[in-house]
Order: structure tokens, then sequence, then C-alpha cells
């Protein structure tokens, strides 16, 4: 614990190099520059630790596709369309990766959206309750779902595979229940509709950069600054000025070509849907609990050993419970994008998604296995199924090609999963 | 003689109609290091997960610091100062090194984790215990040699001061190099003042390091011995019940 006791301030340098010399022993994986972290990195993904790179790849070269077979996909337009379809994926495969990271599953998933939905806009059209209020309610009976699930899996014991089945199939029933086979109610709520129809104004758009990168750089040297004070060595610099110049560019980027006017008609339409910072916002806090708090660590480690997590005093039970009530609860919050874009809810809502849920998040890199993922892996996941739909919608061909398309890409995704598991040594089977 | 930090007296345990332990008495004392032997299915590692409230006796008496206490979760024992490495290790393979040791327990600076402290804090716990042959305190788990992790665990155990270390066969899946490195690193705990409960197969292994021997035998403890005292053949004996041990309890 040597600070460099000379007259001058401790510069990044100097500090790093004082807690280089004491600690000889054990390095801590933030030493050297730019081109060490990347080498460092490279040996990760080698090692199996691959994140959301294949995703990434299959992304771009998914857009490059589509861009040469059809002349609408790289529009303005369909940009834009393309964001508020992902949309309810990205939020329903993040919603899942809090429970995937534990190596369980919810197949209900897309049908409490579904069925919080129903109950939603019933309560606004039959009993004309005003809409907060069913909001709400719908959001208490996501939880009440979540706690249902949770109890089941966590203190009874029952694998949630056969929970979450049972629910799939009994919430189809009680949507059929509630409004009856070939109903449909229209989703007339303004606030709902402008979530996926409505736009931030074009410099709306900039501010939200704007405060991505605020944020970004607050946190990066918070989490520098408490380094500093601890005298362990921190990465190079490069690399936060590396983060914040993505954020810029790809953020500005995205701002710059939703704020194209891509209204065919008289009115203009510009501007980011209002569905892309509210997501952002989840993804953002929901990466901060994961990350940062005791409760996102405490996933990590049940899903990775959860006998290890108990013997330490981590009360799993509890961990695997509340992760059930977030899943169902961000559900509810897919559930309300999905109806603002598609404006009407019918007794079959949410009954298709939750497969291609489980998709995203396994496509983006969260293992099935437990333990290894993050948010953004099911947001860009997400993107790239979104892509592919879009992508064979404008090629005019079968639904049955998307389906088969989505489903092929899942099963190479989650032979990656397997491989890259192997790999990093995960297959060594621990109690 | 020192008293004894830890003192069982009379705890029994069964599974259904199995009674693994019956009727135990164990001490064990500070800076010592106090074998623990018995053929498979003895009841040894039944023994200590009863210390480490993973597994609480159904009776007996345990004491601390001579005063009774209960031992009914993993975090009663972590307050006295009870830390475990168990036979199964109990790291998370996707977690790395900080955040296995730190498990449970970690530093936090307003509401969230203050990784830097942790990471300083592990480096340096490592390094007390002379770990050389880790590359860095970030490594996944997974990526880790079997003696690695072990010491990981081992270091996990004394990060917070504790007072009691058991270690359940720490070497039993371990090369020559790294069975040396992992006693070595027994005795440096010992030094330390830490009472040292080790549990082991290999006579060879509890001869070089351990102060006392307990012999566990169909779940009765049947000989405390010193282990300047006693001799390779006997213990064998008192481990197969083959030799009954006459002395008194040391
Ligand atoms: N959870 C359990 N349920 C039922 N029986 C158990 C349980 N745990 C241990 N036992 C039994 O208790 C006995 C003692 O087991 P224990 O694991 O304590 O032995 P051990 O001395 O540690 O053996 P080893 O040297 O093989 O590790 C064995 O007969 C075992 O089958
Ligand atoms: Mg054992």
């Amino acid at each position: 614990m040597s600070a460099p006791n000379s007259g001058t301030p401790p510069t990044e340098s100097t500090t790093a190099l004082a807690a280089l010399s004491t600690e000889q022993l054990i390095g801590s994986g933030q030493e050297g520059g730019l081109l060490d972290q990347v080498r460092a990195w490279v040996q990760r993904v080698r090692g199996g630790d691959m994140g959301a790179l294949p995703a990434v790849a299959g992304f771009i070269v998914l857009s490059i596709l589509f861009t040469i077979l059809s002349p609408y996909f790289f529009t303005e337009r369909n940009f834009a369309n393309l964001l508020t379809q992902a949309a309810t994926l990205v939020m329903l495969g993040m919603a899942l990766v809090f429970v995937l990271l534990l190596g369980e599953i919810d197949l209900s998933a897309g049908v409490t959206a579904g069925l919080t939905m129903v109950i939603f806009v019933v309560l606004i059209a039959v009993v004309n309750l005003n809409w907060i209020l069913a909001l709400a309610i719908a959001f208490l009976t996501g939880i009440a779902i979540g706690t249902f699930i949770g109890f089941f899996v966590a203190k009874v014991g029952i694998p949630s595979f056969v929970v979450t089945l049972g629910l799939f199939l009994g919430f189809q029933g009680l949507e059929l229940i509630i409004i009856g086979a070939g109903g449909l109610y229209r989703v007339e709520t303004p606030e709902i509709l402008a979530i996926q129809n409505s736009t931030l104004p074009t410099w709306g758009g900039w501010v939200m950069v704007a405060v991505m990168l605020a944020i970004s750089a607050t946190m990066s040297f918070i989490d520098r600054a408490r380094r500093t004070r601890a005298e362990v060595p921190n990465r190079t610099i490069a690399l936060v000025w590396a983060k914040l110049i993505a954020i810029a560019v790809l953020g500005g980027g995205v701002v710059l070509i939703l704020n194209q006017n891509r209204g065919t008609g008289f009115k203009a339409i510009e501007g980011v849907p209002i569905v892309v910072p509210i997501t952002l916002a989840i993804l953002w806090i929901g990466t901060f609990v994961l990350d940062r708090t005791k409760f996102g660590r405490y996933i990590y480690a049940v899903g990775g050993n959860a006998e290890a997590a108990r013997r330490s005093g981590v009360k799993v039970a509890m961990i695997r419970w509340c992760a059930f009530i977030v899943c169902s609860s961000l559900a509810v919050v897919s559930g309300l994008f999905s109806i603002s874009k598609v404006g009407s809810v019918d007794a079959a809502a949410g009954r298709e998604i939750v497969l291609s849920g489980v998709a995203a998040a396994v496509v983006g890199g969260v293992s099935l296995f437990g333990g290894r993922g993050r948010l953004i892996h099911a947001a860009i996941g997400a993107l790239v199924i979104a892509v592919i739909t879009n992508g064979l919608g404008l090629l005019n061909l079968p639904a049955g090609v998307n389906y088969a398309v989505t489903g092929g890409v899942l099963i190479l995704a989650a032979t990656i999963d397997a491989v890259s598991r192997k790999r990093a040594g995960g297959s060594i089977l621990r109690t | 003689m020192d008293m004894p930090i830890i003192e069982l007296k009379g705890v029994v345990k069964s599974f259904g109609p199995v009674d693994v332990l019956k009727g135990v008495n164990f001490t064990a004392y500070p800076g010592k290091i106090t074998a623990l032997v018995g053929d498979n299915g003895a009841g040894k590692s039944t023994l200590i997960k009863g210390l480490a409230g993973v597994q609480p006796y159904d009776g007996g008496q345990v004491l601390f610091d001579g005063s009774p206490v209960t031992l009914h979760s993993p975090r009663d024992a972590g307050d006295l100062g009870i830390e475990v490495v168990y036979q199964d290790l109990a790291l998370c393979d996707n977690l790395d090194i900080v955040q296995n040791m730190f498990l449970g327990r970690e530093e936090l600076s307003a509401g969230t984790f203050d990784e830097g402290r942790m990471e300083r804090e592990a480096a340096e716990t490592l390094r007390q215990l002379s770990v050389r042959t880790v590359k860095s305190v970030r490594q996944k788990v997974s990526s880790l040699s079997g003696g690695q992790r072990q010491t990981v665990a081992i270091a996990r155990s004394v990060l917070k001061k504790a007072k009691v270390v058991i270690l359940d066969e720490p070497t039993a899946a371990l090369g020559v190099a790294q069975t040396a490195q992992v006693l070595a690193l027994v005795k440096r705990l010992a030094e330390q003042g830490v009472s040292v409960i080790l549990i082991s197969h290999n006579l060879v292994d509890v001869f070089e390091v351990a102060d006392y021997i307990s012999v566990l035998y169909l779940g009765q403890m049947v000989a405390s011995v010193k282990a300047s005292e006693t001799n390779n053949e006997d213990v064998i004996g008192y481990i197969t019940g083959a030799k009954t041990y006459e002395g008194t309890p040391a």
C-alpha cells in the first residue's frame, strides 16, 4: 500500500506503477495501454467468452444482406419501423434475462404481458376505469404473477419450466374467458398509443444522446476515482474515451436518421420514437442493478453455483423469487409496447412471442445454462430477430420462412452458447 | 494449555434413520492445526457442515471461546469468524476471483459495489499468503486450475480475519507441487493465529502439518491425540477400528 510519497500528486500512471511494484505477484488485468486491453479482450473471446459478438456480427451481415436485396430496407421509414417493431421483443428479452441468468425460464412471460394488457384494456373499456389506475392494476397483476411463479419455483421447488408452462396454458384460457373467442378491444388511451406512435421533438433526440454521454462519463469517472482511492490500477483512460465516442457516433447516427422526415403525406413524421428513451432507461437501470448491487451479483452467483452462493450466506430462494417478480413486471412493460404498436388486444395476446423472447436473449449471448449474459445482449439479440422478421417481410417471402429462419438462428445461437461454455471450462460440473 | 476456541460436546446428527454423528466431542485450539481423519463416510464432512451452519446439528453443545453458541445458518458461523473451505469447492465459476472472495460480504459505497476496495483487499490477502500462481485477480474462476481454485477458496476464508478455518480435503485433487503449496498455506494460516481444522485422507500430509489428530470412526470420536505423541501405524489402526485409543483425549 505504498502511495507515491513524493511531492507530486499521484497521476494516473504513477499510481498504476506503484500498485504494480508492490503487487508484482498478482495483476488485476487492468494494466497496460489500449493495445494490451484489446489483446486481453481477444484472448477472452478466443477462450469462449464471446458475449454479444456473434449477434453484432449477425446484425451487420443481415443488414447488409437485406439492403442489397430490398430497396426499402435501408430507409428512414423502415429504420424507425424496425425499432418500434423490435421494442416489444427487446423488453421481453430483457425481462427474461433475469430468470435465464439463474438457469431458469419463464415460458409464461408472453402471456403474462398479454393477460395484463387484456385486464388493462377491459378495465378501461368495460369498467370505465381511469387509465392510470388500470395501468397500476396491470402492473400489480404482473407482480402477483411473478410472486406466484417465484413461490412455486423457489419455495416449493417445482422446475420453472413446468410452473410457467402451466401458466402459459392457463393464462391463454383466462384471456379467452375475459375477452371471448374472436373478441378484440381497441386501445384508445392516447398516452399508451404515444409510446410507439409519437416521437421526441428533434432536439429531444440530441438531448437523449447528451444525457447518455453524461451518465456514461460520470459513472466511468466515479469508478476510476474509487479505484484510485483504493490504490488499484485503472484501465487506460483511452478506453473511456473510446466508449464515449462509440456512444456519440452510434447514438448520434441513430438520432440523425430518425430526425429525418419519414412521413409520406403532408404531415412530417420525424424524431426518435418515445419507446426508445423508455427502453434505454430501463436497460440502464437494469444493468446498473445487475452489475453494481448485491441483488444483481447474487443473481449471477446463484446462476453460477447455487450451493456456493448459499454457503456464502446468499438467500438463494429470495433471489430466485425476486428475479421472477422482476421478469413478470418487465413483461408487463413489453405488453404495453406491444399494444401501443398494434393498437388492439385480442384473446391470443402474447401467445407467440415468448419463444422469440428466449431466442432474443440466447442469440444475443445470454447462456441458457445460467450465470452468463447481460441485458444489452438480449436487446441486441432482439434486434437481430427483428431484422430477420422485417427483412423477410420486405422480400414478400411466405411467413413460414420467417419461422424457419428464426428457429435456425436460435439453434445456431444455442450451439454457440454450448460450445463456448465448454471452452470456458464450464462443463466441469460442480454442485 | 491454551483454551480451546472450539469445543463440541456430544453433538449428534442423523439423516432419517441413519445416525451419522453419535455424540461427538471435538476441540480445536487457536494457532494450531487439528487434523480430522477417518474413513469414507465416517462423518467428517457432516461434522464440519454443522460447524459451518450449513447442516445444523440435531443435538449436543457447541462452545466458541468457552461460551455456548447456536449455528443455524452460514451467517451465524461467519459472524463468529468460522470459515469453511468445502470438499466440493464452493466457488462460482462464472465470477472472477475478487467477486468470489467477497461473495455474500461485498464492500459497498453509496449502496453500490466499491470494486476498487474489494480488489485491493483481495490482492492484499493473496499476497499475504504469498500466492504467486494466479495471474490476475480479475480472472474468472472457470479459467483456474484445481490448485488455484483451492487457493482462492482458502484466501476467501481468511479474507475477513477468520478465527477458525476449516478445510475439507483441500489437497485431494491436487498434484505434488500444488499440494505442497496448499500445505504451506495452511501452516501460514496457523502461524497467523488462526485455528485450522484440516480434514485429509493423506496421513503423510497430516503428520507434516498437524499439531493434533482427531479420529472419527463410524460417527464416533475414537481418538484425539497430539501428532507428536502418536505415529502413522496407530492412527491407521484408529481409522480402521483395528486399534483402540487408551489415553485421555488431548
Ligand atoms: N444429506 C445427507 N443425507 C443422507 N445421508 C447423508 C447426507 N450427508 C451425508 N450422509 C451420510 O452420512 C455419512 C457420513 O457422510 P460424510 O460426508 O460426513 O462422510 P465423510 O467422513 O466426510 O466421508 P468422505 O471421506 O468420503 O468425504 C455417510 O454414510 C453419508 O452417506
Ligand atoms: Mg467428506
